[in-house]
């Protein structure tokens, strides 16, 4: 079987740039993904797409090219990753089809992204109710509209592009309300041209749509019989409590919420690395200068090491590419991941979550989407001893279920007040079957249960 | 820094199931309880265990005894206790895949029957399990084997007035005056008391260093999967007839046998490993496929059944397999209450038991002389291996 | 290209999941939970929340958001076995 040199994991900005690099300087590359199209979250696109509704679509056309130089290995969901020499990555390709694979590499670049950080609220599970990303995805990877009245709500800059995507794909966008007030004056957007670029073209189309744009609000309530049929915006003080008396109703099909991005660690704790806190505060895999992580032979690239956005992805993929073949980085690469850190780091510092949204929460409001634990069972657990996230996974099912946590361990992590840990040895749903046919070992029953 | 917290009559080290359980028996006997634990409540052993209160796994003599007494003391606390802790009475049924397999079961069947456990020989374990499958040997039913949902069984023990739980702390030594206990020393301050329970579980020889004493207790790791939740189609823990010899086993290399069961929440659980490996959290892939191997060999349609999730622990393991119960020869108020490997949960309430009516000088439910702890003699060589 | 969704028609397009032919054709829920019997559908949008389950072809717990509907795929929702 195969042994690349190099398996990126994730065809995102991160994954994409290592692969490239590291192509470039001769490595036998595979790019393992699970999606059927390269480019991530960032750059979803349709067949065919012309990428009118991307920004750096040029950037993401030249990082697609260079795959033609690589094994772009779509479709494969990692379930585990085995460190060794080589590194095992145990896949599994297909869906009604399903079926198991390995992929070995004797170095691995972690460029597994992130997902939307979600925060509970009454009513958050009713259908109509979409994290941000999830709307996004519906419009930049199909052309469909989340629904026909839209309410945006969250916090960060990610909230103008799923607005304005909203509104180009015929959705009437009733409001972005962002939680923050973040201070113009220290607004880090000037540093960085390109950002401010951006967030002017934001700014017009959120004009141009008529979309009301308002910070210290939230959407701190959902209602509806079975699916979303309003929500309630309230206007909040500094530490995100509702101000009495300014809960208002808009009437949607359609709320798109998010509040920030959570990266994905699993597989970088399978193979060992260290965590240490991301630009937030929220675990990231730990990486030296030369975005080595702890475990031999694993480098991490991306929202893997903080999450900081598609600039700082493509920089630090790059710079992952060319420590994982050995070669010195261009110093012009490493003055770019400084800036983009500093960057990062001034976003999350305007862009944070208070506490008073735990105020939002009412004692039958579900935290735990899988397992269906309320807000007071998790109260409970907590008065019960539970200390960390696992602890209250025990003692009140919260995290217990398919999504292992992904969707309220941020929420959880809050509630108990320590942070995620992000085991989940099993970080793709795999069939017995499929487990059982890797057995090499023949069983061999042994005759009675006397030695 | 050693500031004064609250005194207690007994200091008991560890929130697990077995801590939980002596500090319950001793305030029901009406001493005052402080827990100390290190991490949180069920954060060792206990939350990485399925809840199992099984006799059929057993072998006649010492531990057998203790699990059936153990068992009726599970059965009054389902009853008494506020919250519901999950006590399933749902049987065991042990299957055998070869003549000779089912010949040894049923001769260890006869013996357990003797020893006062129910067992009923199942000459077509479909009938018990429909899903299982086509042309084992034959199985033996136990009635008797129960599960808890042990997080939540040692949560509400610890939740008895008397007790006081203080998380986050860790025992860092004793205060010993003229060879006896007169406070437990930890890193948030000293606990003045005259005695000393050490339910430290995989830990417990750690404990028992910072005590002066010294134990034989070593992890052994275990995996289990889960699956996704699924209608009820696995009505018992089943398990393989191997599985006993495997628990018996002594070996520090990988023991692997068939046990499966659904639960009422859904998910299927699949295990056994034992592997002697130290604190490695590590994932093992073959093990895993192994684990997934037995499985689908017992129920062939769990083929088609995702696992969702896994996880690992680590079992207290001790050279005979018996648990550690009683005082400690050296030290004068440091009972120990341990070493259960994979039987913790079941084994917990007459462990509490036992050391409350050791505590109180009463007389014991039974003889505890094979779960002396100074049995091992010294030095001791496998307890650091 | 077509998919059937409960014995029901529904059109797909080259590249589509079968979440977003559910969603494209109008349904916002196609599961209930377990416990509570509460709707779901689709949530996260990219495979992380489970919530868009669905049996293709006779196979269960399929997240309906990664996988891409293909012609005369055969879905069917509701629990999740």
């Amino acid at each position: 079987m195969t042994v690349y040199d190099i398996a990126v994991i994730g065809a995102g900005p991160a994954g994409l740039a290592a692969a490239e690099t590291a192509a470039a300087r001769g490595a036998r590359v595979a790019v393992v993904d699970a999606a059927e199209h390269p480019g991530g979250q960032f750059y979803r696109h349709r067949p065919g797409d012309d990428g009118s509704r991307h920004h750096h679509w040029r950037a993401f056309t030249r990082l697609r090219d260079a795959l033609k130089n690589v094994d772009h290995l779509a479709g494969h969901r990692v379930w585990h990753a085995e460190p060794g020499e080589p590194h095992t990555l145990h896949c599994l390709v297909g869906h009604a089809d399903e079926r198991p694979t390995t992929v070995r590499a004797q170095h691995l670049i972690l460029a597994t992204g992130a997902h939307d950080r979600s925060l509970p609220f009454p009513g958050w599970d009713l259908p109509g109710v979409l994290t941000a990303g999830g709307a996004q995805a519906l419009w930049k990877g199909h052309g469909l509209t989340a629904g026909a009245r839209a309410v945006v709500a969250g916090t960060g800059p990610f909230l103008l592009p799923v607005a304005t995507g909203l509104a180009a794909s015929g959705a009437t966008v009733h409001g972005v309300f962002d939680a923050n007030r973040p201070d113009r004056r220290v607004l880090p957007l000037a540093t960085d041209p390109a950002r401010a670029i951006e967030a002017a073209g934001y700014a017009a189309a959120l004009l141009r749509h008529r979309i009301p744009y308002r910070t210290g609000h939230a959407v701190i309530a959902a209602h509806g019989d079975g699916r979303l049929e309003e929500v309630t915006v309230a206007r909040l003080d500094r530490d995100w409590r509702p101000l009495p008396g300014t809960g208002r109703t808009i009437t949607c099909d359609t709320l798109a919420t998010g509040y920030g991005f959570t990266p994905q660690l699993e597989l970088a704790v399978h193979l060992g690395c260290a965590l240490t806190e991301g630009f937030d505060g929220t675990p990231v895999a730990a990486v030296d200068a030369a975005q080595a992580t702890t475990a031999p032979r694993v480098w991490a690239a991306g929202e893997t090491c903080g999450v900081g956005g598609a600039t700082l992805a493509i920089v630090t993929g790059a710079l992952a590419g060319y420590a994982a073949t050995g070669a010195r980085p261009p110093a012009s690469l490493l003055r770019r991941r400084a800036r983009q850190r500093r960057l990062a780091a001034a976003l999350a510092a305007a862009w944070p979550v208070r506490d008073g949204w735990k105020s939002w929460l009412t004692d039958d409001t579900l935290i735990c989407r899988c397992e269906e634990v309320p807000h007071s069972r998790v109260e409970q657990a907590i008065a019960a001893g539970a200390r960390d996230t696992r602890g209250l996974k025990l003692l009140s099912r919260t995290g217990m279920g398919r999504c292992q946590g992904r969707v309220c361990g941020y929420a959880a992590a809050c509630l108990v007040g320590a942070p995620e840990r992000p085991d989940r040895p099993i970080a793709q749903p795999v069939r017995l079957g499929d487990l059982a046919a890797g057995d090499t070992a023949p069983i061999h029953p042994r005759a009675g249960a006397d030695t | 820094m050693v500031k004064p917290l609250g005194g207690a009559d007994v200091v008991v080290v560890g929130a697990g199931i077995v801590g939980a359980a002596v500090a319950y028996e001793c305030a029901t006997a009406g001493l005052t309880v402080a827990v100390v634990e290190r991490d949180q409540v069920s954060g060792g052993t206990t939350g990485a265990g399925e809840g199992n209160l099984l006799v059929s796994d057993k072998e006649p003599g010492p531990e057998l005894d203790l699990a059936l007494l153990s068992l009726r003391r599970w059965r009054e606390w389902a009853e008494t206790l506020d919250t519901d802790i999950e006590y399933e009475p749902k049987g065991g049924l042990v299957v055998a895949s070869t003549a000779a397999a089912l010949a040894s079961l049923t001769a260890l069947a006869e013996g357990q029957r003797a020893a006062g456990v129910e067992t009923a020989a199942v000459a077509d374990p479909r009938t018990l399990e429909p899903h299982l499958r086509d042309g084992t040997a034959g199985a033996v039913h136990y009635p008797q084997d129960s599960q808890v949902m042990p997080s939540l069984a040692a949560a509400e023990l610890l939740r008895r007035p008397g007790i006081t739980v203080h998380t986050g702390l860790t025992l860092t030594g004793l205060t010993l005056t003229g060879g006896k206990i007169t406070a437990a020393v930890t890193d948030a301050g000293t606990i003045p008391t005259g005695a000393v329970v050490n339910a430290a579980g995989t830990w417990a020889a750690e404990v028992a260093a910072r005590c002066g004493s010294e134990l034989p207790v070593a992890p052994r790791r275990g995996f289990v999967l889960v699956t996704e939740p699924l209608p009820r189609m696995i009505r018992h823990k089943v398990y393989s007839a191997d599985y006993v010899a495997n628990v018996a086993a002594g070996t520090a290399g990988l023991e692997t046998s068939p046990v499966v069961e659904g639960t009422a929440a859904g998910p299927v659980l699949i295990g056994a490993s034992r592997e002697r490996v130290g604190f490695d959290k590590t994932v093992s892939v073959p093990v895993l496929r192994r684990l997934a191997a037995q499985a689908v060999e017992l129920f062939p349609f769990l083929t088609d059944v995702q696992v969702m999730r896994a996880y690992r622990g680590f079992r207290p393991y001790t050279p005979d397999h018996l648990p550690i119960i009683g005082a400690d020869e050296t030290v004068g108020g440091l009972w120990h209450a341990c070493g259960h490997e994979g039987a913790g949960v079941g084994l917990a309430a007459a462990t509490g038991l036992l050391v409350a009516q050791g505590l109180t000088g009463g007389k014991p439910a039974l003889d505890t002389a094979a779960f002396r702890p100074g049995r091992f003699g010294r030095p001791v060589e496998e307890a650091h291996a | 290209m077509n998919i059937t969704v409960d014995g029901r028609t529904v059109p797909a397009e080259e590249g589509q999941t079968i979440a977003a032919a559910l969603h494209a054709d109008g349904l916002r829920a196609w599961r209930t939970t377990r416990v509570g019997a509460r709707p779901r559908g689709l949530f996260c949008g990219i495979g992380v929340c489970f919530d868009c389950l669905v049996t293709i072809n006779g196979r269960a717990s399929i997240r309906a958001c990664l996988a891409p509907a293909r012609d005369g795929d055969v879905v069917t929702t509701g629990g999740e076995r």
